[in-house]
């Protein structure tokens, strides 16, 4: 630290090479910030599944329905606390551009499977009586505007109602939200009951059925108890903790992980040939002040330790400004657009990863130029000089 | 005249003593070429996805599905209304018979070979004339299923992606047992993502009765498209919509590619700009390497002009450089690259090849150009600007 004065003045020694240096790590570090925070929206929520629910699905695919009867000899497994159920119902408000999820659940069994949805008790106590009611993620209220007591008209794509109608309406009852920054609540719930009276086909179905396990039972023995009891029937189930669901999920996207890898990849290559060089080019150019340095005094170890540090400070300055701008965009992105790119979250082990590939890169961009510095022979040095 | 010939010899001069420069000019290179390598490989998925859904479209073929469905998957007709559907006017007539065929479109779980993870394939029941309104569709491996059986054939690419498609293979859905039997080709379109299987033994496995999603017809040419919308809307026992089989294809394909767009332009130039301060760094560096020659050349009567016009040249050719190099790149990696994906607006997945076209490479080597122009400007001005005296004083 006590060197500090000197790493920093060495740093700035010509100005515009270090700015520009400067500024190509803060382009790969907002870049790294960005690509992570939409890599983890495409993870499908698996950060946020709990892994005391369990969702239980059809086995031949998700689109198939489970009969209604399944709810009862779910709750009676041994091992379940709970359990609920929820449709796709997949429609659009106005445009079919306006997608969002639609959920027809039971209200009250919903939110208690689902604790981290925060909903006034009242909204809820009037959502549960109304037979048209709804609510929404605040998301969505924000971004289409709407207040409690509006009425919303849902345009079905799949579920025409028994008169032949495709339009849905709701009467709005209240907003729910979570207080995990990670999470998103950009969808809709409705009550089953009016789905299930009003659609025209698919009566005495549900989508899918989530559970509860019992405090210190074993998800994956209760999953097993659930596939069991419906083996070989027509409807056979396929039960999952729902982290694994969304991840197994999250995988028929392709691998996004690893197209967001390849990018920062190339990113990054290109960053450590354009510090290395800039660290290769100072040191060149600064040999007979190194070669002063060490006739005053300084040992090899300070002189090898002054010009790595220099390298990394250099990419510290860059990266920390470019995640402090990427994380101010995702940000805003997430409160602004929230219902429109629901998920994205720059998480801290993102950053936690970004500050170590400064250091490391800091180190790898400056180690050759540095133990040239280290080498130097005060008398050839001088001589050159 | 004089001062192209200025212009030549001082970009000459440049050019022969760049090796003395590699380090600086290497990286500048490097840079451009992975701005390029990443925006050819980004937009190529948008290019690939693209030609995959938009070559299974025919103008002269139209799908008929429930009004408001916007996809085969939320669809749903009865048999008799597909029959009006298939004798409307405006169909082709293979003889008496209307060139038609019903369909059903579900998903069925299949193991993805590259994550080991299910993943939602499109299993679709046509009948016997699908391979009319289809002209692209032919067996090349195998043989067509039989009707009444539980057999299929497979796309060519569900099955390179998808576990367990051999032909001979036996695969289980739910409770019903199934047998490849043929693999078909339908030259690198959508459909090829698909497996297919009489459509009555789907219905039989799905508990549909006998309804249907939807109705295919080939049209007796692009102009019969409006004879049979008006002719079905007119019908009172309807409610359905009318797509050429093109613009359905083109309203399933744009979520997706709009949104590898949305992300892939402004990452690109996010890049870009990244990539300008790299090649201003080396610029800058050249001019300063070069001072003294700069300084010779002014004092030998060398104008301004040309040692400006002469660092933006060095400039834009090393950028260049990077920029085929990159495009080079991502065409030898990235072309042909066989991936899947889960398509939003259809609820499964799409088989397509990443397709590194040349309008993606000749943007991508105007971005290079752009950010060699950029790159050498300033530092070009500073090379122009140079006080002859007090750089000679440097020798």
């Amino acid at each position: 630290m006590k060197y500090f004065a000197l790493i920093w003045k060495n740093a700035w020694r010509k100005k515009i090479r270090t700015s520009l240096t400067v500024l190509s790590v803060l382009v790969a570090f907002l870049l790294f910030a960005l690509l992570n925070a939409i890599g983890f929206a495409f993870r499908s929520g698996e950060d946020v599944s709990s892994a005391e629910r369990l969702v239980v699905l059809n086995k031949i695919s998700l689109i198939n329905p489970l009969p209604i009867s399944y709810q009862a000899r779910i709750g009676s497994t041994p091992g379940v606390a709970a359990v609920t159920h929820a449709s796709w119902f997949g429609g659009y408000y106005q445009d079919p551009r306006n997608q969002f999820a639609q959920f027809p659940v039971v209200a009250e069994d919903y939110f208690r499977l689902y604790p981290e949805l925060i909903i006034a008790p009242e909204q809820l106590e009037s959502f549960a009586k109304n037979r048209i009611g709804t609510v929404v993620g605040h998301e969505l209220a924000e971004k289409f505007g709407w207040k409690v007591g509006d009425r919303i008209p849902i345009q079905a794509t799949i579920w025409t109602k028994a008169d032949g109608g495709r339009s849905w309406e709701f009467e709005l009852e209240g907003t729910f939200r979570t207080d995990d920054p990670r999470g998103s609540t950009a969808y809709m719930l409705f009550n089953y009951d009016y789905f299930e009276e009003a659609r025209a086909f698919g009566k005495g179905t549900a989508g899918w059925y989530i559970l509860r396990i019992a405090p210190g039972a074993d998800p994956v023995e209760v999953a097993n108890a659930v596939d069991e009891q419906f083996a070989n029937s027509p409807n056979e189930t396929e039960t999952s903790t729902e982290a694994a669901f969304a991840a197994s999920f999250a995988k028929q996207f392709g691998n996004i992980a690893l197209i967001v890898q390849l990018i920062l990849g190339a990113v990054f290559f290109t960053l450590l040939l354009v510090a290395g060089n800039t660290m290769s080019q100072s040191v060149r150019e600064r040999i007979p002040e190194l070669a002063v340095l060490k006739t005053v005094g300084f040992g090899d170890v300070a002189v090898l330790g002054v010009v790595l540090s220099e390298s990394i400070l250099i990419i510290v300055m860059g990266g920390v400004l470019g995640l402090a701008i990427g994380w101010v965009v995702v940000q805003g992105a997430a409160q602004s657009m929230g219902a429109t790119l629901p998920g994205i979250y720059l998480s801290p082990q993102a950053m936690l990863i970004a500050a170590a590939i400064m250091v490391g890169a800091g180190i790898f961009a400056g180690l050759f130029p540095a133990l040239k510095a280290m080498r130097l022979s005060i008398v050839d040095a001088l001589a050159r000089g | 005249m004089k001062l192209l010939n200025q212009i030549a010899a001082v970009t000459a001069l440049n050019i022969r003593n760049l090796p003395q420069r590699t380090g600086g000019s290497l990286v500048a290179v490097v840079g451009v070429a992975a701005v390029v390598l990443v925006f050819a490989a980004v937009l190529s998925m948008a290019a690939g996805f693209e030609r995959t859904m938009l070559s299974a479209g025919a103008e002269d073929t139209a799908i008929v599905m429930r009004a408001g469905s916007t996809a085969e998957l939320n669809s749903g007709l009865s048999n008799d209304q597909a029959l009006i559907v298939a004798n409307a006017p405006g169909v082709l007539h293979d003889g008496d018979s209307p060139i038609a065929s019903f369909e059903l479109y579900v998903v069925v779980d299949i193991r993805k070979k590259s994550t080991n993870e299910d993943a939602n394939v499109p299993l679709r029941g046509v009948q016997a004339g699908a391979m009319d309104v289809r002209r692209n569709v032919r067996i090349v491996e195998g043989r067509m299923f039989e009707a009444g059986r539980n057999e299929l054939i497979v796309g060519r690419s569900a099955q390179s992606q998808f576990a367990g498609l051999e032909v001979g293979n036996n695969i289980r859905f739910g409770q019903t047992d199934w047998t490849v039997v043929g693999v078909f080709d339908a030259d690198g379109s959508v459909s090829e993502s698909e497996l297919w299987t009489d459509v009555r033994v789907l219905q039989t496995m799905y508990r549909r009765g006998n309804s249907v999603q939807s109705v295919r017809v080939r049209l007796e040419g692009p102009d019969s498209l409006a004879t049979l919308e008006k002719a079905l809307a007119d019908d009172p026992r309807l409610d359905v919509d009318v797509l050429s089989e093109k613009d359905y294809y083109s309203s399933q394909a744009e979520p997706l590619s709009r949104f590898i767009r949305i992300v892939g332009y402004p990452l690109t130039v996010l890049m870009a700009i990244g990539a300008v301060f790299g090649a201003l760094n080396s610029m800058y560096a050249s001019v300063s390497v070069r001072g003294t020659e700069i300084a010779t050349l002014r004092a030998l009567g060398f104008g301004p002009f040309p040692v400006l016009v002469s660092t933006v040249i060095e400039s834009t050719l090393l950028s260049l450089i990077g920029g085929v190099l990159g495009g080079a790149l991502a065409y030898i990696v990235f072309n042909g690259f066989q991936v899947s994906t889960l398509n939003g607006a259809s609820f499964s997945q799409v088989v397509f090849d990443f397709a590194v076209t040349p309008d993606l490479l000749m943007q991508g080597i105007v971005a290079a150009l752009i950010i060699g122009l950029l790159g050498g400007f300033f530092p070009a001005l500073r090379a122009a600007r140079l006080p002859v005296a007090q750089a000679l004083r440097e020798l």
